[in-house]
């Protein structure tokens, strides 16, 4: 470690380590300099020049951003040299930049109208006519307007350096020089809407939020994204209690300074027609919208003549896995003391046989950051970059310093970093592609016996077993597997023996504070044990005779549509708590009771580091909509139940704090089985796309306008060559797609990520609900 | 002797011929009077009378919807709401002026860049239901319509002191 440099700038004596550039030592210290193209974040292009100081013994001012420190360097930063100097570069800046600041987007939050106040020069003796650049339509998510571009490239480094797709580049030099895609195409990255933030001027603005606010119209309010297990820290923009849009807050330890393209937008979904707004209670088959007190009293009433007629154990509660803590904790409350312990927020999944053996709840050690500074990483059944957009930034950093990553996947995905090795089976053949390699690094494992291991695993185990710092990450599309105990434990054995650790990236916004609240059905509030109820499958193929469904829709959240529909078609009657309502819910539900979504309501996420991030509703709830947990708060009161006087949703989370101080969690050891190669056959992908995850962002209408372009059609089979030549099927015909007794029709597309004796169908969306199981056998015949 | 001059002054009427000299003075004076409505009164091309939103004269609206009237108004009278157009300009679906809160000091008209929304000479205008007091964008408008010609050359005269 080099010794700190000693440097002064305006007078002000500083200390500043080696290698680091003059406009980072001033910004730690406070002192502003001018700049447009630095960003610290990414690379220094040095290309606007606004940065530029004086510095003593330089004939020429220098630029603060490409200038290394040097002991005794003497900088000066207001003095009539510098600032010289920045006038002058802010005279050409503006020659070509329109002056149609009353209508760009970036006028009152803009860099260059900010700075054009200190360093413009009231007139201007420039008379010739002004460059213009033809705009191109660069997606559903951002808006163009080149002209205004003053080509710092912050745009350009940020695809080319942290999202990993350089769709963006200069063409031209001079005053030629233009950015664009070249091709016209749109942006495909999923963290694309960055680059709206680090345009500085209005080059670059979000389409969606067009022309509809100004920045000093807005009150910012800090929240949390519901989307994924990371909780990206958001800043959600209201007007008059509305929310506007939503830009990332930063959080160096987690997203950084970025936030995802499903966290910026879907807000988009907040307003949807789709939005309950009054309670609804259905009599004699008909809807009726009515007041709060009628539909709480008529759902208690419905759910207590179900126990005293049947016991409480035809109680069934699915909870949306982007349900807050405090919802999670309450709806177990009233559920445990009624007498019920089915209750489960693990709606895709169907294999819960090793339960016993998570530890408290689903946990990355250390921070998201740190997934930086890993030298092997190993993904299992995961489409990081579309599952946790932001994980991937950092995977993708850890790649870009030398890291290994290894992915076993059931498609070929193409990341947006290196893969050093990468392994692809069919869904039904994927625990025997697991056990491969963990049987190459701990080959006396009894279970494995019938596996054999191949030179490929050699060669990724030799990588795990080297590697300093080796992570496993476990995906969505492992947990959703109809063995996932089996991949789990696989992946543990993998773990141990490359002394490695395993993270389980779960769906939803908040798995894990789920786990914490007891809203699973084998353990209670800080994971102590409880006669273990029925899991989210169980439940819904041991019908029940009433359920509570809290922000599900039962046809795109649940592992098996088919099978949760029938289920809650049969029972007699079913609550459902919704932001949204559906069809769906139209004809299984009795009573519909509208609840807010993550922006108006006060809760806490815990993320996959366990941290406890706490928010507050920002916007004004929505016409007749409540809370959730002041709406479960009610119905606890309505059932007579104890325990349930909170005023504050802060009540609730100090009563968990409290129960998690003597938490008697007990975990088991995670057992396996004997591996056999499953026969062949064809299975199902039914990965969730990046934009049906749940129903606030499907129901964004840029992100599924942007969904249609990055994946192509999804209401479609998707097959490699060798397969479709095999079923007879052939591209842009279509298909009859059969599973378990239902069957539909879909086009058909070749896609060479598919494995062989593998089928890509899309899971969470309107065209596929007929199908029922996400990963299982199925049968596709030409139509 | 005082006493008989003022019964003098009392039986000859003279307090009375005095007052009645003054109306004389001013019945042969010249008027001041103004007929109103009639007649009016000059007025500066400055008055700060009702609103009006202008149109250029190919008939496209002059507001861009930058809402610096909005921001600028002391009195928050003034609420807009935007969007874009079909033909992808920025345009408003929403203009409204609260005449009960206006305090007609003009700086709406000072802030706008296009020279959109401006007070107009006209002053004399009146409510008959709660309601009314709102100037919606096709009312503001529509009298922007009306009093172009003034308005126009109201601006034209003012111009070499703006």
């Amino acid at each position: 470690m080099l010794s700190d440099i000693e440097i002064e700038i305006d007078g002000k004596p500083l200390k500043a380590k080696p290698n680091s550039m003059v406009i980072q030592v001033a910004d730690e210290a406070g002192i502003y300099i001018p700049r447009f193209c630095y960003h610290k974040e990414l690379s220094v292009a040095a290309n606007c020049r606004m940065c530029l100081v004086e510095m003593e013994k330089s004939p020429k001012a220098v630029p603060a951003c490409a200038t290394p420190v040097m002991p005794g360097m003497k900088i000066f930063t207001r003095s009539p040299k510098a600032l010289a100097a920045q006038k002058a570069v802010m005279e050409f800046l503006l020659i070509n930049h329109p002056l149609d600041c009353p209508i760009c987007d970036q006028g009152g939050e803009c860099e260059l109208q900010d700075l054009s106040m200190g360093y413009g020069s009231a007139n201007s003796y420039f008379t010739f006519g002004k460059r213009s650049v033809e705009d191109q339509d660069i997606g559903p998510l951002i808006e163009t307007e080149m002209t205004r571009c003053i080509q710092c490239t912050r745009c350009v480094r940020f695809g080319d350096e942290v999202a990993g797709l350089r769709e963006l580049g200069a063409t031209g030099r001079g005053e030629h020089m233009e950015i664009g895609t070249y091709v016209t195409h749109a942006i495909k990255s999923e963290v694309s809407g960055n680059i709206i933030d680090l345009c500085p001027v209005g080059a670059l603005t979000s389409k969606p939020f067009r022309f509809t606010a100004r920045a000093w119209e807005l009150n910012q309010f800090p929240s949390i994204a519901p989307h994924d297990c990371l909780g990206t820290n958001i800043n959600v923009h209201t007007r008059r209690g509305v929310v506007m849009r939503v830009v990332p807050r930063e959080n160096f330890a987690l997203n950084g300074t970025w936030i995802a393209d499903r966290e910026r937008y879907s807000y988009l979904g907040l307003y949807h027609p789709d939005r309950v707004t009054k309670p609804l209670i259905r009599v004699n088959g008909h809807w009726h919208t009515t007041d709060w007190q009628t539909a709480l009293e008529f759902a208690v009433k419905g759910l207590q003549d179900v126990i005293s007629a049947e016991g409480a154990d035809q109680l069934g509660a699915l909870a949306s896995p982007n349900s807050t803590t405090e919802e999670f904790f309450l709806l177990q409350k009233i559920w445990r003391q009624l007498g019920s312990s089915n209750i489960d927020h693990r709606l895709r999944q169907v294999d819960f046989s090793d339960q016993d053996s998570f530890g408290l709840y689903p946990k990355l050690e250390g921070s998201v950051a740190d997934l930086e500074n890993c030298s092997t990483i190993l993904l299992v059944g995961s489409n990081i970059q579309k599952e946790q957009p932001l994980a991937a930034l950092r995977v993708r950093k850890a790649a870009l310093k030398g890291a290994n990553v290894v992915a076993v996947n059931m498609m070929d995905y193409r990341f947006n970093f290196k893969v050093s090795d990468k392994k692809i089976a069919a869904p039904h053949d994927f625990v025997f592609s697991l056990a491969g390699i963990a049987k190459a690094l701990s080959p006396k494992l009894a279970e494995l016996a019938d596996v054999s291991v191949s030179e490929q695993d050699r060669s990724i185990a030799e990588r795990l077993r080297t590697g300093e710092k080796t992570v496993i990450l476990l995906g969505a599309l492992a947990l959703n597997h109809p063995e996932a105990a089996m991949i789990r434990w696989l992946a543990q054995m993998i773990a141990t023996a490359s002394k490695g650790t395993l993270v389980i990236l779960t769906e939803g916004g908040n798995a894990a504070g789920a786990w914490l609240a007891g809203a699973i059905p084998h353990r209670t509030a800080a994971g102590d044990r409880v006669q273990q109820g029925l899991d989210a499958r169980a439940m819904l193929e041991q019908t029940r005779q009433a359920y509570l469904l809290l922000n599900v829709d039962p046809e795109l959240d649940c592992a098996n549509a088919t099978a949760a529909m029938d289920a809650l078609t049969a029972a007699k009657f079913v609550v459902s708590l919704s932001v949204f309502k559906t069809e769906a819910l139209e004809r299984v539900a009795d009573v519909i009771l509208p609840v807010t979504p993550f922006t108006e309501t006060a809760g806490t996420f815990v993320n996959v580091t366990g941290q406890w991030q706490s928010f507050r509703g920002v916007a004004s709830a929505h016409e007749e909509s409540r809370p959730a947990w002041k709406v479960l708060r009610v119905m606890g009161n309505l059932f007579h139940l104890q325990g349930f006087d909170y005023e504050a949703a802060d009540e609730v989370l100090q009563e968990l704090k409290l129960a998690m101080q003597h938490s008697s969690l007990v975990v088991k050891e995670g057992v396996g089985s004997l591996v056999k190669k499953n026969g062949n056959g064809l299975s199902r992908i039914g990965e969730i796309p990046i934009y049906a995850g749940d129903g606030l962002v499907r129901r964004a209408e840029a992100l599924q306008k942007t969904q249609a372009i990055i994946d192509g059609e999804l209401a479609a089979v998707r097959v490699n060559a060798q397969t479709a030549t095999e079923l007879g099927l052939s591209a842009g015909n279509m298909a009859r797609v059969k599973q378990n007794g239902s069957e539909v029709k879909l086009p058909v597309v070749i896609d060479e990520r598919v494995p062989l004796q593998a089928v890509f169908i899309a899971g969470g969306i309107m065209a596929t609900k007929e199908l029922s199981e996400l990963f299982g056998r199925i049968e596709v015949l030409p139509a | 002797m005082r006493r008989l001059l003022q019964v003098i002054k009392n039986f000859s009427l003279w307090d009375l011929l005095v007052g009645l000299g003054l109306t004389g003075r001013y019945f042969f004076k010249r008027k001041v009077t103004v007929q109103y409505p009639e007649e009016k009164t000059p007025m500066s091309p400055r008055f700060r009378g009702i609103h009006a939103l202008r149109r250029y004269a190919n008939g496209e609206e002059r507001c861009i919807a930058c809402k610096l009237c909005e921001a600028v108004c002391p009195a928050l009278a003034i609420t807009i709401e935007a969007e874009p157009r079909e033909d992808g300009s920025r345009r408003t679906t929403l203009y409204d002026i609260d005449l009960f809160k206006c305090v007609y000091c003009g700086l709406c008209e000072e802030a706008c860049p296009v020279d959109a929304v401006v007070l107009t000479r006209n002053h004399d205008y009146h409510f008959e239901k709660r309601g009314e007091n709102i100037l919606t964008k096709e009312k503001l408008l529509a009298i922007g319509d009306k009093y172009e010609a003034q308005i126009a050359a109201d601006r034209a005269e003012d111009a070499e002191y703006r």
